[in-house]
């Protein structure tokens, strides 16, 4: 929404490099970042991954509650999304209420997650239309080098792929917690893929600078079976239904290199 | 190197209206040899130039325009003018007055004060600030009397006419004095309500039907015929 | 989807009596409200929504101004009564969202640069909703914009394809949006050969999404010519009765 605030020089400069297929930083056109990921780094938690991608720095906590179902889907847990953009995390952040940016984030991730059906929503039904349970995924940005979504979505994966659930017994009607955990019923791996494009040509993983030149941004997210199951354009700019065609090729092959990360079988 | 509609035609925001060595002119863009419309109006083929005569627009002050506005904030550094455009105007004591403006002895809310119609020229606009206003000319200043009617600065051209002859079609036949503001706003006084009644009338009509063909000859008409059942 | 909805039969044939790569019945209305400085209406299907426009204008707050261009401003929003379940009047997380792709959308047609320092306020309210209110919203939208004198490098004409009953279809009404196995949104702006808003949730294989992709755009293709007509009609209609008023 606001005016870039990198200077025109090195607008020109990043996108000069990239017509010429070079990025200011070193990778090719299609090349991710350096990425690291750690899992259940926090222990109070039901599960937890911090996911590095370059300089970018993410934290997903996953927190698991008893709740009620929605009344229209009475047999089913719930899912749900928060994202937050810490104000220690970027010059940009303010502390209040979530704005536009942190919302579209949350809900492009949750998105892949839930229209993938990665979680067997199902299994987390205690009690049909009374008491099933509900996770959360928090999404807590650290550091702000650029795309967020790709990075938040493959901590909210490598998350969930350690989260353990309490046991419980119903006894007339009621709850009870027992001791021990088991593992929480992820039967899929959404992987969200985002491309930009800069001067007419994309590249992966575009870092912050490379988002403030960008034209648009595309996000594409895929399940383990190479379906594609979210998109979001972001950006005030467009995009040819060439380069949107493009782009879901290279998503797709990128996506499989992702998941592997977090998904060893997969 | 094609024209894709004919003169005068309806044209919408987009559409491909020349391609090859043609300019484009006011309200079109150029991509490459394409001009675009980038507004809804009429296109006007003219030599090399395309033109879109605009159905509706908003005003965008200009060097010398004329214009009427309403006074909607006074401070120490003059007042701030309402002009019927994206930005509002700034008159500064300086361009209001004569003689040089003391702050303690001159009140500026007694010589022009918040809901008061002024005529201004424009006397400077980049975009970058406000534009600026005089009121230092003869004919300038406050509106005392008359009626105030608002149009679309679209139709501004119109309802002045070629070389002036609507306007003054319209002072002859409806004997009242006409002031066009270029911002869409226009200033009618005459000897009695009626024939500012009828005036206002004719400047409504001239708006709706800016578009079309002899409309000087029915705006003629029905002025007579408004009179006639007077 | 637990319960199990035919949403095309044998036929080929839809829930509201459409084929596959049919529309539904548009309607477009331009310029009618006074306030705005430029309006339009939209009825798609049973969607009935409304677009308003104010500005370019002095920036409120001040501090928001833009000084390279203008700031637009948009608010998508459903109004408590527009479905079945009355929705709280506070915007939800998903108009925020929607606010945001929707201006994304819109923001590439129009001049901005030429009036720096000022907004462009632009409010979508769903008055009922059936499918499909974020494009329909836009192809809305872009005419309040063209009606409030806007210079625009296109109208943006946007419309959905997605699955459903293992057909790819076009123009998703309420229960293939809710019930179907994929939904894409785009917005399209045919001169210039541009999207301005792709999303998509579901479940398509890269070439469900390629042909669904493909019908969307030909959707948009068709409401652009309905927009420009709208556009027109409005001085189509005083040009022809002054012309008929004129040879009698």
């Amino acid at each position: 929404m606001t005016s870039s605030t990198i200077s025109r020089i090195r607008q020109s400069q990043i996108a000069q490099l990239i017509t010429s297929g070079k990025r200011l930083d070193g990778r090719g056109l299609m090349d991710y970042r350096p990425i690291q990921i750690e899992t259940g780094i926090i222990e109070k938690a039901e599960g937890s991954a911090r996911v590095r991608l370059g300089k970018t720095e993410v934290m997903v906590g996953i927190k698991i509650e008893i709740g009620e179902p929605f009344s229209d889907r009475p047999d089913e847990g719930v899912l749900t999304t928060n994202a937050e953009f810490v104000p220690l995390a970027s010059p940009e952040f303010e502390a209040g209420p979530p704005g536009e940016d942190s919302v579209e984030l949350a809900r492009v991730v949750d998105r892949g997650i839930r229209e993938s059906k990665a979680i067997d929503l199902e299994k987390l039904c205690i009690i049909p239309g009374k008491k099933v349970f509900i996770v959360f995924i928090d999404i807590y940005v650290l550091n702000h080098d650029g795309n967020l979504i790709d990075a938040s979505a493959l901590a909210a994966l490598a998350a969930l792929t350690n989260t353990k659930i309490f046991k419980y017994e119903v006894k007339d009607g009621e709850v009870e917690i027992k001791s021990g955990f088991e593992k929480l019923p992820l039967v899929n791996f959404p992987v969200a893929v985002t491309l930009a494009d800069i001067g007419g040509r994309l590249v992966v993983d575009p870092w912050l600078d490379e988002e403030e030149v960008m034209n648009a941004r595309l996000t594409i997210s895929f399940d383990k079976d190479g379906k594609i199951c979210a998109m979001q354009k972001g950006g005030s700019g467009t995009l040819s239904p060439q380069q949107i065609i493009e782009a879901v090729k290279i998503a797709k092959e990128k996506s499989e290199e992702l998941r592997r990360l977090v998904v060893k079988e997969g | 190197m094609p024209v894709f509609f004919e003169n005068r035609e309806i044209v919408t925001p987009g559409d491909l209206l020349a391609e090859g060595e043609y300019e484009a002119g006011r309200n079109t863009y150029r991509d490459d040899s394409r001009v675009y419309a980038c507004k809804l109006g009429l296109v006007e083929y003219k030599g090399r130039t395309v033109n879109v005569v605009a159905l509706n627009t908003f005003y965008v002050p200009s060097v010398g325009d004329l214009v009427i506005g309403k006074i909607v904030e006074v401070n120490l550094h003059g007042w701030t003018v309402d002009i019927n455009s994206p930005y509002l105007a700034t008159l500064r004591p300086s361009e209001a007055f004569n003689k040089p403006f003391k702050p303690q002895r001159n009140e500026l809310s007694s010589i022009l004060d918040i809901g008061d119609i002024i005529q201004a020229k424009v006397i400077a606009f980049d975009r970058t600030r406000n534009p600026l206003l005089t009121i230092r000319e003869p004919g300038l200043g406050k509106i005392t009397h008359g009626q105030i009617v608002k149009v679309s600065p679209a139709k501004i051209p119109r309802i002045i006419g070629r070389k002036g002859s609507m306007i003054s079609m319209l002072k002859r036949e409806t004997r009242c004095g006409i002031t066009v503001g270029q911002n869409g706003l226009i200033h009618v006084y005459g000897r009695n309500p009626e024939d500012e009644r009828i005036a206002v009338l004719a400047i409504k009509k001239i708006e709706l039907e800016a578009h079309t063909s002899g409309l000087t000859d029915r705006v003629t008409e029905m002025i007579s015929k408004e009179r006639g059942e007077e | 989807m637990t319960k199990e909805v035919r949403l095309v039969n044998k036929k080929g044939i839809r829930t509201d009596g459409r084929k596959p790569d049919e529309l539904r019945p548009i309607k477009l209305e331009v310029g009618i409200l006074s306030n705005a400085d430029g309006s339009a209406y939209i009825e798609q299907g049973k969607n009935k929504i409304l677009a308003a426009v104010y500005g370019p204008r002095e920036v409120h707050p001040r501090h928001l101004a833009l000084p390279d261009k203008a700031l637009l401003r948009c608010r998508y929003h459903m109004a408590p009564f527009s479905v079945q379940e009355r929705k709280s009047p506070a915007p939800s997380r998903r108009e925020v969202e929607l606010s945001k792709v929707i201006r994304e959308a819109l923001e590439p047609a129009i001049f901005l640069e030429r009036f720096p320092r000022t907004s462009i306020d632009l409010f979508i309210e769903v008055l009922q909703a059936d499918g499909g209110t974020r494009v329909a919203g836009i192809t809305v939208a872009s005419l309040a914009l063209a009606d409030a004198g806007l210079p625009m490098r296109d109208l943006v004409a946007a419309c959905a394809a997605g699955k459903a009953d293992g057909y790819i279809v076009l123009d998703l009404n309420d229960i293939e949006d809710k019930e179907g196995t994929a939904d894409v949104p785009v917005a399209y702006m045919p001169s210039l050969n541009a999207v301005g808003l792709l999303q998509m949730d579901g479940q398509l294989t890269p070439e469900e999404f390629e042909q669904a992709f493909n019908l969307a755009i030909e959707g948009c293709k068709r409401i652009y010519e309905l927009q420009k007509q709208a556009l027109k009609a409005k001085y189509l209609a005083i040009k022809e009765a002054v012309e008929e008023a004129e040879e009698k």
